[in-house]
């Protein structure tokens, strides 16, 4: 493994500014540690070594010529496969859309080439963004580098993955009820939901319209906040994208890495944490609490008592937005076909049948019939509308949290890493993984997850999350980083130190 | 096809029963771009050029409202005296078809942009109030080509779609249910079309080509006992796309029902299909299993919230009501009431005043659209609009016969090429060689001809009878087959014989 693949994205691009290395060699590095360790942790579900490559040899090119595009020209990155990509193939982890080949690039993918990251490729995903494992991708699941019979989080286990096991410096997420929060709690990474509409959505397959949100997956809070600037803002092609200048988040990441948290009030919601939560995950969470403490930070205790609906609500709101979004995937004008068995002369609705049958997976049919009832006529304002009414709720004990603290604070995920499988057969176990997440997307407000340490029981990571008020995310950046600063004094060093060597297989070129 | 339903006669079936009639009308509007993305909505372009992933619905495409389609749309409520939503939302209209990309259709569902408003036409002398339940703003949908013998989805050996129409901006207007109209019903129902139209010109805000599609009727027809006060259960007969045939579809459903009612039948709520050549409506969709469209708020969007002082600008620049401007034209062109009302009624008002615009007088314009043309189209059952003439056709065969360059005869025969797609008036002039003869000699000689070949009327003329000149004028006229200007002819006879 090149020491290159461990330097995070922030100290790559001091390193491609000082002419110590070059994107090419960086980018090389990366797809060599991709072929060496993606047998085992099938992060990628498409590699785009040529175009990777192309994409370096023109950052090198700017910068020799002292034109760089800006601070991350030349760094690479990973992209969900759920964002649309001209010329490389977009499947969000489903058969239906095996072989599809975008004509157009999503406004964040646009963003990320303007800027002159070269994009390593497409990144495993449960189907459409349905789960919190990645097993319910329909090209099996992603494993998680800390142990390889364990999942790395969902629906961006892939993303998670592919940072933690060194094959990405950066990656893109997409949160609609935490994954890319929760992927980064069990994978030791720093995962960041923007504030809803901080980022566009124009070219992401949409799960639930009003809950996704794509952000940056990362080893540090600093690569996030660089990641962020470079993806957020406003875009004219998505009518619900904020118009206002990003937050100052970089700066933030590096005044927060200063150390000094002095009049920050840090809200510990009641509601998240206590029963349910790992004995392990529960102790990392308090020292967390207590070195943010230690800082300067002031503690409050804030109560949100509608968050106990908040995955009753999640689970109205998004399977009927889901339900309506994939009604497009008809094998009418592009992906999967199937013709009907033993029909002879198929009607279109025939094959649109037999196509939707054969392409989607459980999870998803699962939802799309969930949402097609809850949106039913007569049962309406029973289910999706009393499922606005939570939100609205939900939104309201945000406001209310926000007037006594100044960023709330979690643990990101109950539990850390359970194993591959143990929850495929019980969907209500599965959703419970994020139910210190939904609240941020069903009130549009930023989150972000930081390692927090291991688990004593497991000796697995755990993550921190920390959510702001909409609009506030470099709140977010100056609390995680300070710590993430804080921890790895603790620590020595990165906890992904701590995590086992993966097996490197010789390079085949 | 099932055997020709049984019909009642109109005047019995209005003796018997009390119709209700409730029209559905989709504009297409004339925006440059479509309702939701920036591709361009030019009518008869090559299939599946003007599409974008936005409105074919690939994976991760995301609309955005077109403002024009909205400013359009408000300015049709204002013209129909409705109240202008301060904030409204775009819907999902979900059901699957193949020329949906999405398989919903972005639309508005219960907050409509605008609503309550009303309108008058005019029928016989007579003004029916017609209330405007709602307008409300919707993507087209992509057009369907079936092939194969039938015409329709069953029996087609295969279909195509063409994309270029989907997302286009239409609104919907959709009225409250039309009573009391008795047996003028029909009239009503096509003087309400009408009278859309040209409220859409005057607003300049869609080309309302019926026959391009860009306006399209449903018309919802029941019936009730004559005097009961109720309403009966209706239908809806979908895509009945020209004026005569509004007028035709809501005759042929009164005679349908009422025949179907005195048998002790029920009307069966449902969908039904317009035969343009027939005449006659045939079942389609059932609607008693009441379609489920699940319809929730757009969430890619944001609401529509109008700013006050934005509706109550385009209030203040919308173009004088209909009536108004209609007492203004008459009153210009000097026609009489009834002259005027033949006019709105033949739909021709607007064509009318566009050949006046052209540069024909006021007299001219009417006697061409509401004699001959209004002939044609009878003939060809199709609206006048449709006929394939021109404002500007009908003020250049107009200028000609002013210019002695053809006379009415042959003005006909200009129109015979116009309508048949030969051309423009002078093209057909040349290509058939209808100009009059202009050639004195020629003239003058067959003068001459008829002068020698019927000696008594010549001597009845040298006596004064100048009356009797008409005879030789024929005989002149005939002889040049028509092609000379018979005033001229006139002269020349005179000329020579006192």
């Amino acid at each position: 493994m090149s020491d290159l693949v461990r330097r995070t994205a922030a100290d790559l691009a001091d390193a491609l500014a000082a002419g110590e290395t070059t994107s090419v060699e960086l980018t090389e590095a990366h797809l060599d540690r991709i072929a060496a360790v993606d047998g085992d942790v099938h992060a990628f579900l498409h590699v785009d070594r040529e175009g990777a490559l192309e994409q370096a040899r023109a950052s090198d090119e700017r910068r020799a010529a002292g034109r760089p595009a800006g601070p991350l020209d030349g760094v690479p990155v990973a992209v969900k496969d759920v964002l649309a990509t001209k010329g490389l193939p977009t499947t969000c982890g489903s058969k239906i859309l095996e072989g599809w080949v975008p004509p157009y690039d999503a406004t964040l993918v646009t963003r990320l080439r303007e800027a002159g990251l070269p994009i390593l490729g497409k990144t495993n995903m449960d189907e459409f963004a349905m789960g919190s494992s990645t097993e319910h991708s329909a090209y099996g699941p992603t494993h998680n580098p800390w142990d390889l019979d364990r999942i790395p989080g969902g629906s961006g286990g892939g993303s998670a993955a592919a940072v933690a096991a060194f094959e990405a410096p950066l990656a893109i997420g997409t949160d609609t009820g935490g994954s890319i929060r929760q992927p980064g709690a069990v994978t030791g990474t720093v995962g960041v939901k923007p504030t809803y509409g901080g980022v566009s959505r124009y070219g992401l397959v949409a799960l639930a319209n009003s809950l996704d949100q794509a952000g940056p997956v990362t080893r540090t809070v600093l690569d996030a906040a660089l990641l962020h600037e470079v993806i957020g803002g406003h875009d004219p092609l998505d009518s619900t994208s904020v118009d206002q200048p990003v937050p100052p988040v970089v700066e933030a990441a590096r005044q927060g890495a200063a150390g000094d948290m002095k009049g920050v009030r840090i809200g510990v919601v009641k509601e998240l944490t206590g029963e349910g939560y790992q004995h392990g995950v529960q102790a990392r969470f308090d020292e967390s609490v207590q070195l943010l403490v230690d800082a300067g930070a002031e503690v409050v205790e804030v109560s949100c008592p509608s968050f106990v609906h908040a995955l009753a609500a999640y689970y109205l709101i998004l399977p009927s937005e889901a339900s309506s979004n994939l009604a497009k995937f008809d094998a009418m004008r592009y992906g999967l076909r199937v013709y009907p068995e033993g029909v002879e002369d198929p009607s279109a609705e025939e094959v649109m049948r037999a196509t939707r049958d054969a392409g989607f997976g459980d999870e998803v049919k699962r939802r799309i019939i969930l949402g097609t009832y809850a949106l039913s006529s007569g049962y309406y304002d029973a289910y999706y509308g009393q499922a606005q009414k939570v939100r609205t709720l939900i939104g309201r004990d945000f406001a209310s949290a926000f007037e006594s603290a100044d960023v709330l604070v979690s643990p990101t995920a109950p539990t850390t890493a359970f194993k591959l499988g143990e929850k495929l057969d019980d969907p209500v176990a599965m959703y419970l993984n994020d139910i210190a997440t939904i609240p941020a997307n069903l009130a549009g407000v930023p989150g972000l997850s930081v390692p927090s340490g291991l688990a004593d029981e497991d000796a697995l990571p755990t993550g921190f999350q920390v959510l702001a008020p909409a609009l506030a995310d470099d709140r977010l950046y100056r609390v995680g980083a300070a710590l993430e600063a804080a921890l790895l004094d603790r620590w020595g060093g990165p906890l992904l130190d701590k995590a086992p060597a993966l097996a490197e297989k010789e390079t085949v070129r | 096809m099932t055997a020709a339903p049984a019909l009642m006669s109109f005047e019995e079936a209005l003796e018997r029963f009390d119709p209700a009639l409730g029209l559905e009308v989709h504009v297409e509007l004339n925006t440059a771009s479509k309702m939701f993305c920036g591709c361009a909505t030019e009518f008869g372009a090559p299939p599946n050029t003007q599409v974008c992933p936005t409105c074919l619905g690939l994976p991760g495409a995301m609309p955005v409202v077109n403002g024009t389609a909205v400013e359009s749309a408000i300015r049709i409520g204002l013209a129909l005296n409705c109240s202008i939503a301060p904030w409204c939302r775009f819907a999902r209209k979900n059901y699957f078809y193949p020329d949906m990309p999405k398989n919903f259709q972005t639309s508005q569902y219960d907050e409509p942009i605008a609503f309550d408003g009303w309108t008058e036409v005019e029928v016989d002398g007579e003004v029916f109030r017609i209330d405007i339940e709602r307008a409300h703003m919707e993507e087209d949908t992509g057009k369907s080509l079936h092939v194969g013998t039938s015409g329709r989805i069953h029996g087609a050996d295969y279909s195509l779609v063409d994309y270029n129409r989907a997302g286009i901006p239409l609104i919907e207007i959709v009225t409250r249910p039309i009573r009391g109209t008795g047996d003028k019903a029909p009239l009503v129902a096509k003087a309400y079309v009408a009278h859309l139209r040209e409220l859409l010109l005057g607003l300049g805000v869609s080309d309302v080509r019926m026959e391009q599609g860009s306006l399209r009727c449903d018309v919802n027809l029941s019936l009730a006992p004559s005097g009961a006060g109720t309403l009966g259960t209706r239908t809806e007969t979908k895509n009945v796309n020209s004026l005569r045939s509004v007028e035709r579809a809501v005759r042929y459903e009164i005679g349908r029902q009422a025949a179907r009612l005195v048998d002790g039948e029920r009307v069966v709520q449902e969908t039904r299909h317009w035969h343009e050549d027939t005449g006659i409506t045939t079942a389609g969709r059932e609607k008693s299993d009441a379609e489920d469209y699940r319809y929730f708020p757009e969430p890619d969007l944001v609401p529509v919230a109008p700013d006050e002082a934005w509706v109550e600008r385009l209030r203040a620049e919308l173009p004088e009501p209909l009536r108004e401007h209609r007492a203004r034209l008459q009153k210009e062109w000097g026609f009489s009431d009834l002259e005027m009302r033949d006019t709105v009624g033949a739909g021709a008002l607007h064509l009318v005043e566009e050949t006046i615009a052209a540069g024909a007088s006021p007299a001219a314009a009417r006697k061409w659209w509401l004699s001959d043309l209004a002939r044609r189209a009878n003939e060809r059952g199709v609206d006048l609009a449709d006929l394939g003439v021109s404002p500007t056709d009908v003020a250049r065969v107009q200028q000609l016969v002013d210019e002695g360059k053809v006379n009415d005869k042959l003005a006909r025969q200009v129109f015979d090429g116009v309508v048949a797609g030969e051309g423009t008036p002078d093209e057909v002039v040349a290509s058939r060689g209808l100009a009059v003869v202009s050639d004195e000699g020629a003239l003058s000689e067959a003068v001459d001809r008829a002068i020698e070949g019927n000696p008594d009327v010549a001597a009845k003329i040298r006596d004064g009878k100048v009356a009797a000149v008409g005879a030789l004028i024929g005989a002149v006229m005939k002889e040049m087959r028509g092609q000379a200007d018979a005033g001229r002819v006139r002269e020349l006879i005179l000329e020579k014989l006192t």
